[in-house]
């Protein structure tokens, strides 16, 4: 009936790479906020599976602060997009790229 | 009472800090009363202090008072610590009273300047580190307000920074007096090696028991701290800088470059007296210095067309007298005059600075004249500031104050023929140029228009310095004149009093009351002479507004003995010849190498900050895949 | 009820790929929704009732519709898909792909070696969760008070339209640039 911890870790590290491979592709910077999401979310599910493998709450502990952040880190980037297409009228994260050095 | 010293120093402090950070967003009346109230609150506690000291206190026990531990590290422990006794007073009353009015006369005058709050931050900023360096208990504190007024006048100096020649004036001031600034420092490295301590009193106490007089450390140490006071006091042969310094706004030149951070040097000499009197060589090199320069700047002062440079030459050449003064050991005298001297060289460069500024900018005296009937007051109060400043006799404070330098120049044990009779010379120049400048200034065909009317905030400060050039002087009266000795008495709580020859110092000629009454006589010849001369020579002549053909000899004194051009030759383009030969040394070139290599690095780095975020994100990826290849394998 | 994990696991892997390589916001929205909708399934399945009830209602719902309102506000039009579309050519694929499958290869490699180790599936209440939030764990518990506070603070900040400055030498600077 169990099923083995290496599994939900497995599925965390495979959202893991493709949220990276968003993140490294996409230029649309709205797609990298939701890379970066599914992120987050994945590095929550590793949390979880941990906390599950050891029959303890403090897996979801920490799931619950990497969500706070998340909707901290999310509300700020959605307000700096929108400064952002108001400032270039365009979406694409390399077109703000004035603190080249 | 004596608890409060600390205020008259932390107020003027407190009101630059505030209006160094908030300046920019209070309204500019605001601005000014923070910028006036501060030095005028320092004022009032310094009256309430000065009284307390003058009545109860008739032995003139100095107040001491400790703020704090400023470092302390084995056994070299200088305090944050005050010391208060009559020189002190003397200097603090100037520079909080004066400082006060001249702050007030400041209001009006920059009011339209768009650093209005900036201007009045550096004021205030000047006098608390000016009482910083006369309360302060040791000499390095004294050094810290030293350096401070020394970075207020460049700052002030080069207050209208747009223009670069304020800047390359201000430059130049900060550099010629670092000239100084680094003998003082090396004499007070002599003083601490010696004495391991840095405390003023203490180094005095000590000093006549360790050094005999005349030997090479005490000569040597004072030669130094000379050094110092000439680069602050702006004397031969450091003195080029303070014309320049005439850049600044009219009330910085009244207080800074007149009133008191000029006199700092003075201040230094008076406070290490005790050192100047175990180095008689030294001593008499003050006296020579001062001599020189009155005659230097006084020459020089004839010949200038910029109403403030006159008035700078003649700051130079009055604080001549005051060295001369303290080089034949006439404390009090040389005392005496700095206070005076702040009363009627901060009005007439008031009063400069209102012409200056109701005929649009104008500096050129030749372009003046005629403005006695438009501008009353200020004429009225110009005039009893000239005359104070060419010593007229029996009316004006300045007599007073001169004569007792000159006389003591001649009865001094110190004093000698050569000296008195440089410093009569001194005062006929004097009046001299300072009469050349009222003629030519307020007498005469009008040749502008004044473009307004001063307020009460702007004249009310001249009339009050009139008045105290004015009466001033009877605080202290001569021997055979009512021998008044509240300015003496109360200095010589401190300072030794003037050991006299008893004798004549050339056989003939008579000595005691009637040489002092002979001896005034002359000198009141002298400046009515200079008067007379000035006035056959500048009153309504009918000059071209032009600036005035020059004969070579002329020439030279009008560029102020052409020590500048002397610098330049020997010592300014020689090091710019050697540093251009030298540049392509193979150290040099080790080093540019080092440079270009960096250079290298910075192209490399600066090309991966290329502003790309998806760039970033790669990076750290890589750098992801890297570490975790690299924990794998091992 | 474990073949209930694998199917999430499947469809969680599924959505996420089509939304990160969608062109359409919208679409791709609704892809990040469903896998994070099938994640939450996992977490029931692994006794996290709280947690999957916190994943929806949070994640797939407030941040969501936050995504969706800044989408819908900006309004790019079809312009930006077809760009995209060509974005999604396959040489600018290759070095993220590449790495991206490197570091998943390499954490499969480290999580396969250790022995067998079974998730228990008990359920662990909200109550417990709470109570270690709120003893143990206080002090992050204010910190990330403070994080949603600078948050609150900065999306407000940087939200607002930009000010007409009315100083002169700023508009200066505006002019030039």
């Amino acid at each position: 009936m169990t099923i083995p911890m290496q599994y939900g870790l497995l599925l965390a590290a495979i959202l893991f790479c493709i949220g990276l491979a968003g993140v490294l592709v996409r230029r649309d910077v709205i797609f990298m906020l939701m890379s970066v999401e599914v992120m987050l979310n994945a590095a929550g599910l590793a949390f979880i599976v941990g906390g599950a493998a050891r029959s303890s709450a403090d897996g979801q502990v920490m799931f619950i602060f990497i969500l706070a952040m998340a909707a901290a880190e999310v509300s700020v980037g959605l307000a700096l997009i929108i400064q952002l297409y108001q400032k270039f009228k365009t979406l694409d994260a390399d077109s703000a790229s004035q603190l080249n050095g | 009472m004596s608890e409060l010293l600390w205020l008259i120093v932390a107020l003027p402090f407190a009101g630059s800090l505030l209006l160094a950070m908030a300046g920019k967003h209070l309204p500019r009346l605001a601005a000014a009363i923070i910028g006036v109230g501060s030095v005028a609150l320092s004022a009032i506690v310094m009256l309430i202090l000065g009284l307390d000291f003058l009545h109860g206190n008739p032995a003139g026990v100095p107040i001491h008072q400790t703020l704090w531990q400023w470092i302390n590290v084995s056994g070299f422990s200088p305090g944050i610590a005050f010391h208060l006794d009559s020189v002190s007073l003397t200097f603090v009353f100037v520079i909080t009273f004066v400082g006060a009015l001249i702050h007030l006369y400041a209001a009006p005058f920059m009011w339209k300047d768009e650093g209005f709050a900036r201007f009045f931050s550096y004021m205030n900023l000047f006098v608390g580190f000016m009482l910083l360096l006369v309360l302060a208990d040791n000499f390095l504190l004294l050094y810290l307000g030293w350096e401070g007024v020394g970075l207020c006048s460049y700052l002030l100096i080069g207050f209208w920074y747009k223009d670069p020649a304020n800047g390359y004036a201000a430059r130049k001031a900060f550099t010629v007096t670092r000239v100084g600034d680094t003998a003082m420092v090396i004499g007070l490295f002599i003083l601490f090696t010696t004495y391991h301590t840095l405390n003023i009193q203490d180094i005095l106490v000590a000093t006549p028991h360790t050094w005999a007089p005349g030997s090479t450390i005490a000569t040597t140490t004072a030669f130094l701290l000379l050094g110092g006071a000439i680069g602050k006091s702006a004397q031969v042969p450091l003195q080029t800088w303070l014309p320049d310094a005439m850049a600044a706004p009219s009330p910085v030149s009244a207080l800074i470059h007149a009133a008191t951070m000029v006199t700092a040097g003075v201040y230094l000499i008076a406070r290490t007296h005790v050192l100047f009197e175990l180095a008689p060589v030294v001593q008499s090199a003050v006296a020579v210095i001062g001599a020189v320069t009155l005659i230097v700047a006084g020459m020089a002062a004839i010949y200038q067309h910029d109403i403030k440079k006159v008035l700078a030459y003649s700051t130079i050449s009055q604080i001549g007298y005051m060295f001369v003064a303290l080089g034949v050991g006439a404390w009090s005298a040389a005392l005496f005059h700095f206070m005076i001297h702040a009363f009627f060289k901060s009005l007439l460069f008031l009063g400069a600075g209102s012409v200056i500024a109701v005929l649009h900018d104008e500096h050129n005296m030749y372009k003046m004249g005629g403005l006695w009937k438009k501008m009353p007051v200020v004429f009225w109060t110009f005039l009893v500031g000239a005359c104070a400043l060419s010593a007229l006799p029996l009316i004006t404070a300045g007599f007073y104050s001169k004569d007792e330098i000159i006389w003591q120049a001649y009865a001094s044990d110190k004093g000698s023929i050569t000296l008195w009779l440089t410093g009569l010379a001194g005062a006929f120049i004097t009046a001299l140029y300072t009469f050349r400048m009222v003629f030519l200034t307020f007498f005469g065909k009008a040749k502008a228009e004044p473009a307004y009317r001063q307020g009460m905030g702007m004249t009310l400060p001249l009339v009050v310095l009139a008045f105290l050039s004015f009466v001033g002087g009877f605080i202290q009266l001569p021997d055979n004149m009512g021998h008044v000795t509240l300015f003496s008495h109360f200095i010589q709580q401190v300072l030794p009093a003037t050991t006299p020859t008893g004798t004549a110092v050339i056989a003939g000629l008579p000595s005691g009351h009637a040489a002092e009454w002979i001896a005034q006589l002359i000198a009141a010849i002298v400046s009515i002479a200079g008067l007379t001369l000035a006035y056959r020579l500048y009153y309504n002549k009918p000059f071209p507004a032009a600036e005035p053909v020059r004969n070579p000899i002329q020439q030279f004194f009008f560029k102020g003995w052409d020590f500048d051009l002397l610098y330049d030759k020997v010592i300014v383009q020689p090091i710019v010849f050697f540093s251009r030969i030298d540049k392509n040394d193979v150290i040099d070139q080790f080093y540019t190498g080092l440079a270009s290599v960096a250079g290298l690095f910075n192209k490399g780095l600066a090309a991966t900050q290329n502003g790309k975020l998806r760039w970033y994100a790669m990076a750290l990826a890589i750098g992801a895949v890297i570490t975790l290849t690299i924990l794998l394998s091992t | 009820m474990n073949i209930l994990f694998y199917i999430a696991a499947l469809i969680a892997i599924f959505a996420t790929v089509r939304m990160v390589t969608g062109t359409n916001a919208v679409h791709s929205l609704l892809y990040l929704i469903v896998s994070l909708l099938s994640v939450s399934v996992i977490f029931f399945l692994l006794g996290a009732p709280f947690i999957a009830a916190l994943e929806v209602i949070i994640y797939a719902g407030a941040i969501m519709v936050l995504f969706v309102f800044v989408i819908m506000m900006l309004n790019t039009g079809s312009g930006g898909v077809r760009k995209e579309h060509e974005l999604l050519k396959a040489s600018t694929w290759i070095g993220p792909g590449i790495t991206s499958a490197i570091l998943c290869g390499e954490m499969l490699y480290v999580l396969l070696a250790p022995a067998f180790h079974p998730m228990n599936r008990i359920e662990i209440p909200p109550a417990a969760v709470g109570a270690l939030l709120f003893s143990k764990y206080i002090l992050i518990v204010e910190l990330a008070a403070f994080l949603l506070a600078a948050g609150i603070i900065g999306a407000y900040h940087l939200g607002q339209k930009p000010k007409l400055s009315h100083h002169r030498y700023l508009k200066n600077e505006e002019a030039a640039t």
